[in-house]
């Protein structure tokens, strides 16, 4: 894998991206939503959250490791269904997963065999639209992430960084309303997330969608959100919603501010930070694979796959 | 092609900035080199034992009637009739091997209850199945094809299977957060993903297709490669001719395997 190869030109978007009018983002509310895994050790992960969040917002979402936010995200975007509680999209309620929704996970999650533009026409195949309208689309998308001219070039021969570029490209791909993002860019180096912090900022002013963004940076989510919203160890709840008044448009200097340390002061006074392993190792035992195939005992989608054996009568998985 | 035109030093691992002639020759000496190796210490075991003919013939006395049995028109029928078998033979047993692979891969229920079948299919040689399929299916291509389908079947199928359940789930979350149907997510996520392994399974398979051609020919059938090697040995007397019906076999199984390479190359060379 030759890595390496970030456009040269960090010039964030180009002006001469071509963005359709942008669709307000949505509203979201999510009422006393829980959520328990129930497996060989039953987990309580979220228990009772409630969050209203307005159209266009942004939220920073940030808890100790293991809370539950990851799982909080997955519910919102319909892969993993609530045991109580609701949460509605503009008061329609999110009951699998949503076309109003961009999801972008902690890791690329590209297909390899395809180029930067394929994997961005990938949501737009899977919805049935034509030839002409994916190469139309993924070309303005590929211009809002500034990689027109990577637009043929295979993940491997990606960076990280850009990897991630393409993947918020191809959630933004349907027009989602809504964009949940997943610790996006915990795997970049420091100056590279700073500045795709402030990509994602610009890119939000171009769509209008409404973004939630977990992460486990304090200056990161008070950077981005006009709210950050303090989880608690699991099962996780709400513990603080601390508006950030800083003005927009944002500029990195910003962080550097009286306001952002008071700011921060009080996220990490709410943070109860837990080092406790086990309840880390806890959620990977026990939390539900998206998309799990029926008779197989639920395996976590963050995990990587085993390595599987055929005809295995004594294999584990099928003693549940 | 000989040692001499080569490039000295030359290996196939220094690729990129070779012309693709120079490349080739790079590779090909090497080969040409074993297979010279191969036929004189053949000439040489023949002169030292002083072996009849009609026991071991000599590489040059093979290449004789080698080009023989092809400018007499004896070789090609046999060679057409074995060429169908192999392909046809391998085209059935890997299509019906991908679809049962992918069951497999995605319905325990499936695989507990095809499981024990598989294995027991595979563990009974098709040496010993073979005359009863010719029983019923009769001496022509339809028996050929039911041994060579059957050959080809396991390691397809497995191969599939073993893909595709090691398809990494992240990457099955992400199809589905994108709303992917069942077939969606077989056809552009989990069978692209599991297409090196596949194509694994297919390059094993389209040898065992060759091994599966022969055998059914000998427990019965009038034309083909394995009937040819009979005829020469069983009422001819003309080892010489076994022996070039032998090569043109090994050639058939090398090219399809060279074919698979190739092709596997092409499709998933680059990722």
């Amino acid at each position: 894998m030759t890595m390496a190869r970030e456009p040269a030109t960090e010039a964030p978007l180009p002006a001469s991206a071509r963005v359709p009018a942008p669709r307000p983002g949505a509203g979201i509310r999510i009422d006393g939503v829980s959520l328990t895994f129930r497996g060989a050790r039953t987990a309580h992960v979220l228990d009772a959250v409630d969050l209203d969040v307005a159209p266009n917002e942004v939220i920073g979402l940030i808890g100790p490791n293991g809370c539950g936010k990851s799982t909080l995200l997955r519910v919102l975007a319909g892969l993993v269904p609530a045991d109580g509680g609701r949460v509605a999209l503009d008061g329609d309620p999110v009951t699998g997963p949503d076309e109003r929704v961009g999801l972008v996970f902690q890791e690329p999650r590209l297909l390899a065999w395809r180029t930067a533009e394929e994997n961005v026409r990938f949501p737009m195949e899977l919805a049935g639209w034509s030839g002409e309208r994916q190469r139309a689309r993924a070309d303005d998308l590929l211009g809002l992430v500034g990689l027109r001219e990577f637009a043929r070039a295979k993940p491997s021969t990606l960076s990280g960084g850009t990897r991630q570029r393409v993947s918020i490209a191809r959630a933004l791909a349907l027009e989602p309303r809504v964009l949940l993002l997943d610790e996006p860019f915990s795997a970049l180096d420091a100056l590279t997330r700073e500045r795709f912090n402030l990509e994602l900022l610009r890119l939000w002013e171009r769509t209008g969608t409404t973004i939630l963004v977990v992460t486990h940076s304090i200056p990161e989510a008070i950077f981005l959100a006009d709210r950050v919203v303090v989880m608690s160890p699991r099962p996780a709840h709400v513990v603080a919603d601390i508006r950030v008044e800083l003005p927009r448009p944002r500029r990195l200097t910003d962080l550097d501010s009286a306001l952002v340390s008071s700011l921060a002061a009080d996220v990490r006074a709410h943070l109860v930070d837990t080092t406790d392993d086990r309840i880390a190792m806890a959620e990977a035992a026990t939390a539900v694979t998206a998309g799990a195939r029926p008779g197989t005992r639920a395996r976590h989608a963050d995990t990587e796959p085993g390595t599987p054996a055929w005809f295995d009568p004594f294999r584990p998985e099928d003693e549940a | 092609m000989s040692g001499a035109q080569a490039v000295p030093g030359s290996t196939t691992a220094e690729a990129p900035g070779l012309p693709r002639r120079r490349r080739l020759l790079g590779v090909a000496w090497p080969v040409a080199a074993s297979l010279a190796a191969f036929v004189i210490a053949w000439q040489l075991v023949v002169l030292v034992s002083g072996l009849q003919s009609f026991i071991l013939p000599g590489p040059l006395t093979v290449a004789q009637r080698f080009v023989k049995a092809w400018t007499d028109g004896t070789m090609w029928p046999h060679v057409a009739q074995t060429l169908v078998e192999i392909l046809l033979g391998f085209a059935i047993g890997a299509t019906i091997a991908l679809a049962v692979g992918v069951l497999l891969a995605r319905s325990r229920l499936a695989e507990r209850l095809l499981s024990p079948y598989l294995v027991a299919a595979q563990a009974t040689p098709v040496l010993a199945l073979a005359p009863l399929i010719v029983l019923w299916f009769g001496n022509g291509l339809p028996s050929k094809l039911v041994i060579t389908t059957l050959i080809v079947f396991f390691p397809v199928a497995v191969a599939t299977m073993v893909g595709i359940r090691s398809v990494d789930p992240r990457l099955l979350e992400m199809a589905r957060s994108f709303r992917a149907t069942g077939w969606q997510t077989i056809a552009r996520v989990e069978v692209p993903a599991a297409l090196p392994a596949i194509l694994g399974g297919m390059r094993v398979g389209v040898t065992l297709a060759v091994i599966g051609a022969i055998v059914g020919e000998w427990a019965g059938g009038e034309k083909g490669l394995g009937v040819l090697i009979n005829i020469a040995r069983a009422s001819l007397f003309d080892t010489p001719l076994m022996f070039a019906a032998l090569a043109q076999l090994a050639l058939i199984g090398v090219t399809l395997y060279l074919v698979m390479v190739l092709i596997e190359r092409r499709l998933v060379g680059d990722r």
